[in-house]
């Protein structure tokens, strides 16, 4: 049995969507509350240590210092709150400092969670904001952008690979089928082929429904020491392998613009970590921010061979009845992207899939599933595994 | 120092008068129409964005080395939804594009139709006239058929 990490015990989202009048403190109140009320025996403000809660960017609500305020708004007094920005992985990122709080024996129960608002603002303001977490001064200043970003990886992988624009709107394709049975998703609507590839451009290749949601959202989750889990639940997921990686935030200067190196190196540590390998992996929540993403993270995370991404998915091999389920939640393409909620709102699905909670889109029998959650255009990249036993 | 800068009241220099590796310096050099990158004294690396410090070998020694401008386009895209500040410009094509000296840089590609892009063509650095709009006004480089 491979070594426990963490266990978590409880876990909570809002509703992912257009949620018009309601901010990020009230979005992370009502994550918040519904994952207090998932656990028996937690009482908050007496068992809570610390909280480490991820959010993008402070333009959205020209609000810094986001960290006391949903603390207080989860009716947290006085413990110590962080907020951890990593773009897209924020809280990918502090999920881990909470695994990290607990491994390191500080604390024996925290708080992560993330959050972000974002509909407010036009399409425009969000790509200008998104676009901060590339090279302001050698990519955003040359008209790069995120969609502009993954499109060339795209376009790249397409020439090496031959991988085309109907297998990355395969991808849009599945992760509304299974987003249409999530009752938290933003779009629980399924889409067809035509759609997609008669959607409009954004940056060719990409269409509109290659592209992620802008949604409002808030995620989190109750970790505790191991030895402890079973005060809180009797059904705890416990935390086996956890690990990030980095690169260069330049798109440019990289070796590789058909994979992305950080997931390659952070899934083989956490591999490594869990004592588990790609084929024993139930399902995987990953970082579709565009369907091309969704392609690549399948190589880098070795579910098939380098260039097969595209086959991979034609084969449906990644569907709800697949070898290996890719994104049950709907992903980021159904269920949304509140960029700072992402990485733990992921976590959040595995939760429920290994717990048995995952209602219309639950996989039979899951025992170990994985998350991978991208920062950028790859300058981070953050892979946990997770175990029932 | 291999290139006297003309205007050189603008630059960043040492206390040796040498101008320093940095990002002002390097789209000040695009105001003179040169496309400069650095390479380290020690090592012998090569890149299109000045650094101060070598990130292979964590040297110091970096030096500016004038680029030929020319290379090979990597991969491109054509952007339909910017940021407010390239609005004006939609649609405009994106390029990553490898130099000769092995180097890459990414950037606007002007004046290619978008039938005749190609991944392998070439391309060289040409440099805007005209000034971006914000802070500290500096002109961009782009890339364009030879």
């Amino acid at each position: 049995m491979s070594k426990r990490l963490a266990a978590i015990v409880s876990a909570g989202l809002s509703k992912f969507g257009k949620r018009d009048g309601l901010y990020a403190r009230e979005l992370f109140a009502e994550a918040s509350r519904e994952c207090f009320e998932d656990s028996r025996n937690l009482r908050p403000s007496r068992d809570i240590e610390a909280l480490y809660v991820g959010q993008m960017c402070e333009s959205y609500e020209h609000q810094a210092h986001m960290a006391p305020l949903m603390s207080d708004w989860a009716g947290l007094g006085h413990i110590p709150a962080v907020r951890v920005e990593n773009a897209c992985s924020s809280s990918g990122c502090a999920l881990r400092c909470g695994i990290m709080a607990i491994m390191s024996g500080m604390h024996d129960v925290v708080m992560v969670g993330g959050v972000e608002k974002m509909t407010h603002l036009s399409t425009q303001k969000n790509v200008e904001y998104l676009a901060m977490a590339s090279d302001f001064q050698f990519e955003q200043r040359n008209g790069m952008n995120f969609p502009a970003l993954y499109a060339l990886m795209a376009v790249a992988h397409m020439h090496k690979h031959g991988t085309t624009e109907k297998q990355m709107a395969m991808v849009a394709v599945k992760n509304h089928k299974n987003g249409a049975l999530n009752p938290k998703a933003h779009m629980q609507k399924e889409i067809t082929l035509e759609n997609v590839l008669s959607s409009k451009p954004v940056a060719w290749p990409l269409k509109l429904y290659d592209c992620s949601l802008i949604t409002d959202g808030a995620s989190c989750m109750i970790l505790t020491k191991p030895s402890i889990a079973k005060k809180f639940t009797d059904d705890p997921v416990y935390v086996t392998g956890s690990a990030q990686a980095n690169d260069k935030l330049n798109l440019f200067e990289r070796d590789d613009l058909t994979s992305i190196k950080a997931t390659q190196l952070a899934s083989r540590k956490a591999y490594k970590m869990a004592g588990v390998r790609p084929s024993g992996i139930d399902l995987a929540e990953v970082h579709d921010c565009f369907t091309i993403a969704e392609i690549i993270a399948y190589e880098d995370l070795g579910f098939c061979k380098k260039g097969d991404g595209g086959r991979l998915i034609e084969q449906d091999e990644t569907s709800l009845q697949g070898r290996i389920p890719v994104n049950t939640s709907g992903g980021l393409k159904s269920k949304g992207h509140p960029v700072g909620a992402t990485g733990v709102a992921q976590a959040c699905e595995v939760y429920y899939q290994l717990t048995g909670r995952a209602g219309k889109r639950q996989i039979p029998d899951a025992k170990v599933g994985l998350t991978h959650n991208i920062g950028g255009s790859g300058a981070t990249a953050v892979v946990n595994i997770y175990s029932k036993r | 120092m291999t290139t006297q800068p003309q205007n050189q009241d603008l630059f960043q220099r040492d206390t040796k008068g040498k101008v320093v590796p940095t990002i002002e310096n390097f789209y000040r050099f695009c105001a003179e129409k040169k496309l400069m990158g650095v390479k380290c004294g020690k090592c012998n690396a090569v890149f299109a964005i000045p650094r101060t410090v070598c990130p292979k070998c964590h040297s110091a020694g970096m030096e500016w080395v004038q680029l030929k401008g020319t290379g090979k386009l990597l991969s491109y895209s054509i952007v339909y939804v910017s940021t407010p500040e390239f609005q004006g410009q939609t649609p405009y094509t994106v390029g990553i594009v490898e130099l000769d000296e092995g180097a890459r840089l990414s950037g606007i590609v002007r004046n290619v139709n978008n039938d005749d892009l190609r991944i392998g063509m070439n391309l060289v650095v040409d440099f805007e006239d005209t000034t971006s709009q914000e802070w500290p006004q500096w002109p961009r480089y782009f890339f364009r058929n030879p």
